[in-house]
């Protein structure tokens, strides 16, 4: 393997994600129909941080994700990784980029082979990338040792021998295998019970800390999201609706969708329960998301230029900032609200 | 008090195989009054869908082995027979699921699925029972319902159908809803419309209700109590605000403890070591207590009684005595 270090150095963001586009051709719907699962979406992730990503059941996050490593091609936009262009001449390769960039799982079950003890599951990316048998066996036992699994006790098991925690666990120990920079975790902890839920994300906080991780944590857990995350970006029907840091988003939201989605999390206070929906209605197809803002349909604040002009988002390349897509959050849009609430 | 609406007692359910055992429901006991609503709170494999099948003789004959008793309004559930347990399912008690899919049928429309299920249980004219389909989905409001009869369930986004499932399971008006996680498959947005939705039906129509859940919110949400399970045995019960308030088993406080919700970002959350047990070779004392900080020898002996430490409280747990200090 080549060395993986660090090129760009730690202001060169780790990933630059610009304005890709993702659209599925439906199967059997009207000629030229296309889900819009990615539409233009641009985000930066820095050295270390861990970016969480939320939004609804069908909003985009897991094909994001996918696009991030080429395991399906973006129609387009494009991939920086750590200063170089992915999959061009002058930058690197699909194959480079994924041995920096390793991704779990939700189904933990069914993404480990059967028939295979899991050591050698686990040992099987190290010898792929180049390594030997026996050197590959070694890190194998090193990275069962990380995750807190016992090596000669759990190693020759096969996944059905394990609990969904622990197959989790052998998940995330086979994506350290090969030495990551970033770590992609789609829904890795929402199938597990809370009880072992809270053990692996203190395993993913510890891991991060000891191997200097870069994560990006998609969940539709909106409190796991606020305790893992450093900055959350929130989407929408295959757009970025919301981007920044942690405790901007949870206590001074910017977008009519992420206040409805935050109000949207049980109260935990039987006496104060919540009376009223935060936001009512389904989300539109993505086949043919509404013009103009794709929130629109559902948001109370609707005005004519909602419909007329897509919201931008502004600066998204910039780590600090807190921007939404809304017109209110533009003085020059017309939106009869924009200078009151800024 | 009136008397309860349903009382289980000593509730077994056993699955046999050539294999093993497993013992899903080990001496369950509960109660639920009319108009209220019980929580049953557990973490996978808990036992929580076999207690609710139980009710409704839902379960496999030829491989659940089921002791104990269990009433519903008066009525031996485990002694009826197929005209009873036909009436008590198209009446009495109605179950609603996480997948919506498992209780429509893809190939008929929403409408015709209600008025079907209305004329075999109550009879009447197609007309009349169109009209009461119609009404049913106003009632779980349902937009453009006249024309939502006519769809097929696929036509349908999740939240819609759950709300069409709800609607089948209100049209033969019964006394008794079983719901098992309805909303664990839908969005957080979509999820509180729901549970918001089930909280003024069942208050409207006098419902009581027994709501499978593994999220603690959603208990807050909804319940007036909360049956926490663990390993087949409901382990904690009460109140649902003296619950959320002063957990009594090391179970519910570590399940809380571990619910991350909220907590500082800067240390680890309290999380519950180990994994649940082998439902084939249970523990001979606490189930819990091989994950149990508290444990000692007498957790290891024999599962700990009932203990009743406040008025409508219960937990199983050698630590919690009737004269809890909180209490005293
Ligand atoms: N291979 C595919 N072919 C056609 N449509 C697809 C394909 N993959 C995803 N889609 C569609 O693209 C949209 C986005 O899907 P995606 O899986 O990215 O959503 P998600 O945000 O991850 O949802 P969830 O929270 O349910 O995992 C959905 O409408 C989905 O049906
Ligand atoms: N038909 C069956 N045959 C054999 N075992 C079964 C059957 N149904 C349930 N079980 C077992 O009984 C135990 C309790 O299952 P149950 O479905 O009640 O769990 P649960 O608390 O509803 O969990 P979940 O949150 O995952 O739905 C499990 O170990 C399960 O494998
Ligand atoms: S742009 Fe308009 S419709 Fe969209 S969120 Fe803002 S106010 Fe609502
Ligand atoms: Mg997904
Ligand atoms: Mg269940």
């Amino acid at each position: 393997m080549e060395n993986l270090s660090d090129r760009g150095g730690p202001a060169q963001p780790l990933l630059i994600a610009k304005d890709l586009r993702k659209h599925f051709k439906v199967k059997g719907g009207a000629p030229g129909a296309t889900v819009r699962a990615v539409d233009g979406v641009s985000f930066t992730i820095h050295k270390g941080e861990t970016l969480g990503i939320v939004g609804e059941s069908g909003c985009g996050k897991s094909t994001l994700a996918r696009l991030l490593l080429h395991l399906i091609e973006p129609d387009s936009g494009e991939l920086v990784f750590d200063g170089d262009p992915v999959g061009e001449m002058r930058g690197i390769s699909v194959n480079a980029l994924r041995r920096q960039v390793q991704m779990v799982f939700q189904d933990s079950a069914s993404s480990l082979n059967p028939r295979m003890p899991v050591r050698d599951s686990i040992a099987f990316g190290p010898h792929v990338h180049g390594k030997t048998k026996a050197e590959s066996s070694r890190i194998a036992r090193d990275v069962l040792v990380k995750v807190g699994l016992k090596p000669d006790l759990f190693g020759p098991r096969y996944p059905h021998e394990l609990s969904g925690g622990q197959k989790q666990r052998v998940n995330i120990a086979r994506a350290l295998a090969i030495e990551p920079r970033m770590v992609i975790l789609d829904e890795a902890v929402s199938a597990l019970d809370k009880s072992v839920e809270a053990q692996v994300l203190n395993l993913l906080r510890a891991l991060k800390e000891n191997f200097n991780l870069t994560y990006l944590f998609i969940s539709h857990d909106l409190s796991v999201v606020r305790y893992i995350s450093d900055r959350v970006l929130v989407m929408y029907l295959g757009a970025v609706v919301e981007l920044g840091p942690v405790n901007e988003i949870f206590s001074r939201p910017k977008h009519p969708y992420t206040v409805a989605l935050l109000a949207s999390r049980p109260s935990m206070d039987p006496a104060n329960r919540i009376e009223e929906p935060p936001l009512t209605g389904d989300p539109p197809s993505p086949i043919d998301p509404p013009s103009g803002c794709r929130f629109r349909t559902r948001c109370q604040f609707a005005e004519t230029v909602c419909a007329e002009v897509q919201p931008v988002l502004g600066q998204w390349n910039d780590r600090d900032s807190h921007i939404a897509a809304c017109h209110m959050r533009d003085p020059a849009s017309g939106h009869s609200r924009a200078t009151e609430v800024n | 008090m009136s008397s309860p609406l349903v009382e289980v007692q000593d509730l077994n359910v056993r699955f046999v195989t050539r294999e093993s055992t497993a013992h899903a429901v080990n001496g369950v006991t509960f109660s639920v009054q009319p108009g209220e609503v019980l929580c049953i709170l557990g973490e996978s494999g808990s036992g929580k869908s076999v207690t609710l099948r139980a009710l409704m003789r839902l379960l496999p004959a030829n491989k659940a082995r089921i002791s104990g008793s269990i009433k519903v309004d008066g009525q031996d559930v485990l002694a009826l027979d197929a005209a009873g347990l036909s009436r008590l399912r198209g009446g009495l008690v109605s179950m609603i699921f996480q997948e919506p899919m498992t209780a429509l049928d893809p190939v008929y429309t929403i409408g015709d699925q209600i008025v079907e299920t209305i004329r075999r249980h109550k009879g009447g004219t197609k007309a009349a029972a169109r009209a009461r389909a119609l009404e049913l989905l106003e009632l779980v409001k349902i937009p453009s319902a006249a024309q939502r009869l006519d769809n097929y369930p696929h036509e349908l986004s999740g939240g819609l159908r759950q709300r069409a499932m709800i609607a089948m399971a209100l049209s033969c008006g019964p006394r008794l809803l079983l719901a098992d996680e309805p909303t664990t498959a839908l969005d957080a947005t979509v999820q509180i419309q729901v549970l918001i939705l089930l909280r003024k039906l069942q208050a409207d129509l006098g419902m009581g209700t027994i709501f499978v859940t593994h999220d603690l919110g959603v208990a807050s949400e909804i319940a007036d109590r909360i049956a926490v399970m663990y390993a087949g045995r409901i382990i904690e019960e009460g109140p649902v605000a003296d619950i959320l308030a002063n957990p009594l088993h090391p179970y519910t406080r570590g399940l809380m403890a571990s619910t991350v919700h909220g907590q500082s970002r800067d240390r680890d959350i309290d999380a519950i070591p180990g994994s649940p047990p082998d439902l084939r070779q249970l523990p001979p004392g606490c189930a819990f207590a091989p994950r149990c900080a508290q444990a000692s020898g007498d957790c290891l002996t024999a599962p700990p009684e009932p203990r009743y430490p406040a008025p409508g409280r219960m937990a199983r747990c050698v630590q919690v005595s009737a004269k809890t200090p909180e209490f005293a």
